[in-house]
């Protein structure tokens, strides 16, 4: 049978805000246990919390993101249930009426095609703590440092039909947060977490299977994998004569496996209900204004207009927009040079390349954007050629200077002087007199393959520095005689 | 909508409550009296009246972005009843 | 010494006729004494008490001169104070020494009231005869067989036996009101929102209110001007300037129009009550007042709909008791959910698990409508009924309970008995007015408290009207036998 995957996706984002939701206490990572953690933040007697109004800011400039209706008047509830993580009893969370309401985001999927996938809603809520399972005699300890940190939570539609439209579609998000500002989108410090939904149906049949909810999946690859795996589990499941339960799953990257969450499945009942220490908050249109003045160019509108302006593909439109880093590393390095084209096969072969090989992010990039701009202006007038300059461009990763820097002191200017290459052309020519005999013996199809063949002489001899275009006018004119 | 034994059980295991066998009787029948005076509530018509959270409706203040707490780690720990390495002790958490 | 009023004492001090050290010293001396037969007190801080007498003297011979500067008060167990154990009358709560203050107790200690202690109250405030605590009940110094009401109960017993001019109280249903009409005080609810809730430890949060318990409107309007105004902390603080409430206490109450809802005569009220009532309303209109009959159809929902939203708010509120990061934790737990059920089981009483257990029932998946979303609307008919009552009359009048003050334990196994007596106090709470409640009679031998209603942030008016009322009679200068 054929079979159909349905994906929906939950993403936390931890808001990039100063201090917590609800309290004062700094957000920062990798704190000592406990020590940003208020009275609020451990819900002691008495305590009661206030509103962060950046928190509130930075949920509905994603919402003018994706183009969703902001809700006019959200209510925070509290979803009650016991868990040493969560000091107060209950998450305050946004049940009824959240500040997000639908909108959708468009993905690039592999092929160049686009895809939109719905957006259900987005509220904001606050993060829970840890608990560390090493082993204190039994016991587990808690750490409530990033309990109350502010997540907007982001939960799509079913829209979503493969692991890697899922993964397309967090890395749209991703992107999206690090646009705005609103989430730094850290993955490996829990900054941006998903939840994936997942169910299988025949191909053709209109309802939607039961799903399983896989937890906490933090890393695009995992993504993949787990959905990947529980796909497979399920079809083999069903076409066992098994059938899908509802309940919480957990991936387990060591392993790939999802496994079931004990517990967790039994009949939860949060009791949502307004929390009374807390007011409506209704966004008045000015604040919606103020806050949409503030909203950078966004993803899809500057791959639009690298396409527009500079004449890339939809693809390479998509890969130099993926983050704002990118982009704006990619858009000076065409700025400088004057060639979007060039500069984005620099950035997206060679740049990509080295970054991919030291594992470093385009802000980190050991060459600069004014470096390889630099570089590619002398590409283009010619004092170097692209094969030297990639020499050049290992020159400035490895810290050597600029690309005028290191043409000089490595004497890689290309040789333009007709009458140099001339003298050189004769010399490899008269080195290869029996080949030049049989080129010139030979048929047309036979010469263009010898051709090649002096070319490389000719640049060997040159050490690569004879202007290519010269050497191979000069060469043909020689060659045919 | 009286109360049964078992209906008392899944809402003290909601609460997190341990109760007492011997008081169950006494515990469900003292919870339907009560039951018994909320639901005369039912018989009012309510129907186009929109509930009141707040008694001044009023709209939530928002607050400034600033960090203004310091760590005083000790202090609340002081009065935890189990504490290790800066961390809270309970008894194993299973996931 | 002990007699004196706070508005005496401040006169007293201002003319240096005694320090705040002797007065103190007089006080605590009074509480060691008598306090065993009411156990009004969880925690007498003596010491704190005389460093901070000590401070008022210095500020006084300073140069400073608030009211309240070394006057001696207490707190209801509920308000945290920092380095003092705040128990709010539960075993839960018994080893909890709060690590910051409410800010009642800050403004009060910056105007330079000297806290004696911590008063006994019903366990997490739920409670109208101050029968639930971990610490035991509360007697009432009218009759020592006899409760003082509740939930603020030992801020009434230990002001109304003069151990003390004034104290603060909170009122979720009538918690301030109700045991000032029991035992001959003046006690005010104030307008939700005009006292901060920071570091009250929350009952119902969407009802609670602190306000003051005293002998005299004129201490209640002092205490009031202390603890009230606008706190960032708490996102319910309203933020609106306070009114002169001594400046105003002796305006005329020519013209004044007093509403008597016929709902609050009917069957169920104590006719001897009734009498007094009627009596007060009498003594009124000698001073200028005219008298309406008005309704308040909604009135008999009351008590269905409080007793969902505050059992409601209150599963939910007090689910951080958990024996996790402070409070009573069992012994040996077996595991995390044997740590949870058990500390909670051990940790709090009785009354308190039967309305965590009310709540949790009438939120659950399936009931939600049907009670808290049922009892919201019917919170708003009840607001309804008073905007509408407000738009004919300046305050409404009634009796503030519908039975004096009952025996220990003479409704202790009939909790639905018990609620009912909150019938007149608690619309106040769901529609959040303004209520005080002022001696107006004996019911043999028994205060009996009637209770006067506002709109909204008009606290002033209703401390005007107790004022001039209590310069036209004198019933809430008698003290109990003995004290």
């Amino acid at each position: 049978m054929q079979w159909e995957t349905v994906i929906g996706l939950e993403i936390h984002a931890q808001l990039a805000t100063q201090s917590k939701i609800f309290s004062g206490s700094a957000t920062t990572f990798g704190a000592e246990p406990n020590t940003q953690a208020s009275l609020i933040d451990l819900g002691m007697p008495g305590v009661l919390p206030v509103l962060n109004e950046e928190a509130v800011k930075m949920a509905v400039k994603f919402g003018l993101a994706i183009d969703a209706e902001i809700g006019r008047k959200s209510v925070f509830a509290r979803k009650n249930y016991f868990y040493p993580d969560l000091p107060k009893g209950y998450q305050i969370s946004q049940y009824e009426l959240p500040i997000v309401g639908k909108g959708h985001l468009d993905i690039t999927l592999e092929d160049g095609t686009v895809k939109r996938i719905g957006i259900t809603r987005a509220h904001l809520e606050e993060d829970a703590g840890k608990s560390l399972h090493e082993d204190f005699h039994g016991m587990s300890g808690i750490d409530l440092n990033r309990a109350g940190t502010p997540l907007l939570e982001i939960v799509s539609e079913p829209d979503i039909r493969s692991a890697k439209e899922a993964v397309a579609y967090v890395k749209a998000i991703h992107a999206l947060v690090r646009y705005l500002g609103i989430c730094d989108g850290n993955m490996n410090e829990g900054s941006l977490r998903c939840d994936c939904n997942v169910s299988v149906r025949p191909k053709g049949q209109a309802e939607f299977g039961t799903r399983a909810e896989i937890k906490n999946v933090n890393s695009f690859r995992f993504i993949e994998k787990a959905i990947n795996h529980e796909v497979q589990r399920q079809i083999e499941l069903i076409e066992d004569g098994g059938k899908v339960i509802q309940e919480t799953r957990l991936y387990d990257p060591n392993k790939d496996q999802t496994r079931s969450m004990r517990g967790k499945e039994e009949a939860n009942d949060y009791r949502y209900f307004p929390d009374p220490d807390l007011l409506p908050v209704v966004i008045e249109q000015d604040f919606l204004d103020t806050v949409r003045a503030t909203l950078p160019e966004l993803p899809q509108q500057k791959r639009e207009r690298f396409q527009a302006e500079f004449g890339l593909s939809a693809y390479d439109a998509s890969v130099l927009s993926a983050s704002r880093e990118m982009a704006d590393y990619f858009e000076k390095v065409a700025g400088i040079c004057g060639d979007a084209k060039l500069a984005a096969n620099w950035v997206m072969v060679e740049l990509a390349s080295l970054l991919n090989k030291s594992d470093l992010e385009i802000e980190q990039s050991p060459v600069s954007a004014e470096q390889l701009g630099g570089m590619i202006l002398r590409i283009k007038d010619n004092t170097i050629s692209g094969k030297i300059a990639k020499m050049v461009f290992e020159a400035m990763a490895n810290g050597e200077g600029t690309a005028d820097q290191i043409i000089e002191a490595k004497g890689l200017k290309q040789v333009t002087d007709s009458g140099a290459i001339e003298s050189m052309l004769n010399e490899v020519l008269a080195a290869n007199a029996e080949q030049v005999e049989q080129y010139r013996a030979s048929d047309e199809a036979k010469r263009g393959k010898m051709f090649g063949f002096f070319v490389g002489q000719a640049m060997k001899a040159s050490k690569g520095k004879a202007n290519p275009q010269q050497v191979n006018e000069l060469l043909k004119k020689k060659l045919e005689g | 909508m009286a109360l049964e034994r078992s209906d008392v059980e899944k809402i003290a295991h909601l609460a997190r409550l341990g109760l007492n066998e011997a008081d169950l009787p006494r515990t469900t029948e003292t919870l339907n009296n009560i039951l018994g005076l909320i639901d005369q509530m039912q018989a009012v018509d309510t129907a186009g009246i929109e509930p009141l959270a707040h008694p001044l409706e009023a709209t939530q203040r928002l607050r400034a972005d600033a960090v203004s707490e310091e760590n005083r780690r000790d202090a609340y720990q002081a009065i935890a009843p189990a504490v290790q390495d800066g961390l809270y002790l309970v008894p194993k958490v299973i996931e | 010494m002990h007699q004196l009023t706070l508005a005496e004492i401040a006169r007293g001090l201002a003319a240096k006729e005694f320090s705040s050290v002797e007065l103190t010293r007089a006080l605590l001396a009074r509480i060691h004494q008598l306090d065993p037969q009411l156990n009004a007190f969880i925690s007498v801080t003596e010491d704190l008490a005389l460093q901070q007498a000590q401070a008022a003297d210095a500020r006084r011979a300073a140069g400073e001169n608030g009211a309240l500067l070394g006057a001696p008060i207490a707190h209801k167990d509920l308000f945290c104070t920092q380095g003092v154990r705040t128990s709010c009358g539960s075993k839960i709560l018994d080893n909890f020494v709060a690590p910051y203050n409410a800010t009642v107790v800050e403004k009060l200690a910056n105007a330079g009231a000297v806290s004696l202690g911590k008063l006994n109250m019903d366990e997490f405030a739920m409670g109208s005869a101050n029968e639930s605590s971990h610490y035991g009940p509360v007697k009432n110094p009218w009759d020592l067989e006899r409760v003082p009401g509740g939930s603020s109960g030992g801020s009434a017993a230990a002001v109304a036996a003069r151990l003390l001019p004034a104290a603060t109280g909170t009122d979720t249903g009538g918690s301030i009101r109700q045991p000032a009409a029991l035992t001959n005080l003046t006690g005010l609810k104030p307008t939700y929102g005009r006292v901060s809730r920071w570091g009250m430890i929350a009952y119902a949060s969407s009802l609670d209110q602190g306000g003051p318990l005293a002998r005299t409107a004129e201490d209640c309007a002092l205490m009031l001007q202390a603890m009230a105004g606008f706190d960032p902390k708490d996102s319910t603080s309203v933020d609106q300037p306070l009114d002169d409430y001594l400046g105003e206490l002796n305006k005329p109450l020519d013209g004044l129009r007093i509403g008597l809802p016929k709902e609050y005569f009917g069957a169920g009220l104590d006719p001897r009550i009734a009498e007094i009532v009627m009596a007060s309303v009498e003594e009124l209109k000698k001073l200028g007042a005219s008298v309406k009959e008005i309704s308040l159809p909604n009135m008999k929902h009351a008590i269905p709909a409080y007793y969902v939203i505050a059992p409601a708010e209150a599963s939910s509120n007090l689910s951080r008791f958990d024996g996790v990061r402070f409070g009573y934790r069992c012994a040996n737990p077996e595991n995390l959910e044997d740590l949870y059920k058990r500390s909670r089981a051990e940790g709090f009483g009785e009354e308190v698990k039967r309305r965590i257990m009310v709540g949790t029932y009438a939120l659950s998946a399936g009931y939600y409508d049907a009670y808290y979303l049922q009892a919201q609307k019917i919170r708003r008919l009840i607001k309804n009924d008073f905007m509408a009552a407000f738009a004919e009359v300046d305050v409404i009048l009634g009796p503030t309970t519908p039975s004096p003050a009952w025996k220990l334990g003479e409704k202790n196994n009939d909790p639905v008995a018990q609620y009912l007596e909150d019938i007149y106090t608690i619309t106040a709470n769901l529609a959040g007015l303004p209520g005080l409640s002022m001696p107006a009679g004996f019911a043999d031998g028994l205060p009996v408290g009637v209770q006067l209603l506002a709109p909204y942030f008009q606290e002033a008016r209703l401390l005007n009207v107790a004022h001039r009322y209590q310069q036209a009679t004198d019933w809430h200068t008698r003290a109990p036998a003995g004290f």
